[in-house]
């Protein structure tokens, strides 16, 4: 359909050195593309001056390509996307994390995917086809893959990665699954997928490759995997 | 739809009522020894053979798990580019 809109959606904190990149290759893979986007900016008071960066790059690609919705302090997620929908003005929205494990190479095929099957949701996923991870060890792979098969196991969601949260979704949907999903921190990517079956919605998938932080640290700690369990009951109960 | 949690108490209570019937002799069906031994252990066998596969298919997919140096050797080239092209654009490093 011509008149399509993509709307990014990038919650920042702290991702001063990671905001230029991401969004240079946003624009990079826009234009070359030729879809009508803007990246919606959503900085949670980031100590680290990410507000300034973002600032600097609103001049340079203009104020219709770069928009700044930043927050006071550090919010949960949930909001954080609420708090960017307000604001959007395109008929879909991508969520991504902006700290470059996300390509934005992936976008266009994002979209090629839900005109091709006329999706609700398109997820992007780790776990098939081409599809990977770059940085993480045997421990990380092996955890990863049992907590993935024990979920679909249990939850049976139709999609492969629910842990991900490099996605593309129609506005009202989205709208409606944030509203619906009270979990924090990944868990809650979990739950938006898993509700997004439960409400009857379409799901497709496009393999990704993740390229974990360059600049940063990540962590799998116990209390992540204590998360993931309690997390993983809770929809097993009410999903 | 019911949730998952119920799914499963439904299947999983049918299986040991049809289970527990026939151990216990509830049904009028008569077995012979060694099958009706089979059908005690019938539980353990599953469990046995379920644990066999999803040990397979964890290792195989943690095997098989791609590592996507490429992706990785592109995107630092990608970052340099990018920081060259938005200096000449006026955006400031510090």
């Amino acid at each position: 359909m011509a008149g399509d809109k993509y709307s990014v959606l990038l919650p920042t904190y702290n991702e001063r050195e990671n905001l230029p990149i991401i969004v240079w290759l946003l624009v990079r893979y826009f234009t070359e593309s030729g879809y009508d986007y803007e990246i919606i900016v959503i900085d949670d008071g980031s100590p680290d001056g990410t507000l300034e960066v973002a600032k600097q790059l609103e001049k340079i690609y203009g104020k219709d390509r770069i928009v700044l919705r930043p927050r006071e302090k550090k919010l949960g997620l949930g909001t954080a996307y609420i708090h960017g929908i307000k604001h959007a003005k395109g008929n879909f929205v991508i969520i991504m994390d902006a700290d470059l494990s996300h390509h934005p190479k992936f976008i266009p095929e994002f979209i090629k995917k839900q005109k091709e099957g006329n999706y609700d949701v398109v997820s992007g996923t780790r776990y098939i086809g081409n599809g990977g991870v770059y940085g993480w060890d045997f421990k990380r792979k092996l955890i990863s893959r049992t907590a993935n098969y024990i979920t679909q196991i249990l939850l049976q969601p139709g999609a492969s990665d629910l842990t991900g949260s490099f996605r593309l979704y129609r506005k009202d949907v989205l709208e409606k699954l944030v509203k619906a999903c009270v979990s924090k921190g990944y868990v809650f990517q979990m739950e938006m997928i898993v509700r997004a079956r439960q409400f009857g919605f379409s799901i497709g998938e496009v393999p990704i490759s993740f390229v974990d932080r360059v600049y940063g640290e990540s962590k799998l700690g116990g209390s992540e995997i204590f998360m993931f369990l309690k997390g993983l009951l809770y929809l097993f109960a009410t999903t | 739809m019911i949730p998952k949690l119920f799914q499963w108490l439904i299947v999983l209570s049918v299986f040991i009522s049809v289970w527990v019937a026939i151990v216990f002799d509830y049904v009028a069906v008569e077995f012979s020894k060694s099958n009706k031994q089979t059908i005690v252990l019938f539980p353990f066998y599953l469990l046995v053979v379920f644990a066999c596969y999803s040990l397979a298919v964890i290792g195989y997919r943690v095997a098989t798990f791609n590592d996507c140096k490429e992706a990785s050797e592109e995107l630092k080239k990608q970052i340099l580019e990018a920081k060259e092209d938005l200096k000449s654009r006026g955006f400031k490093f510090d």
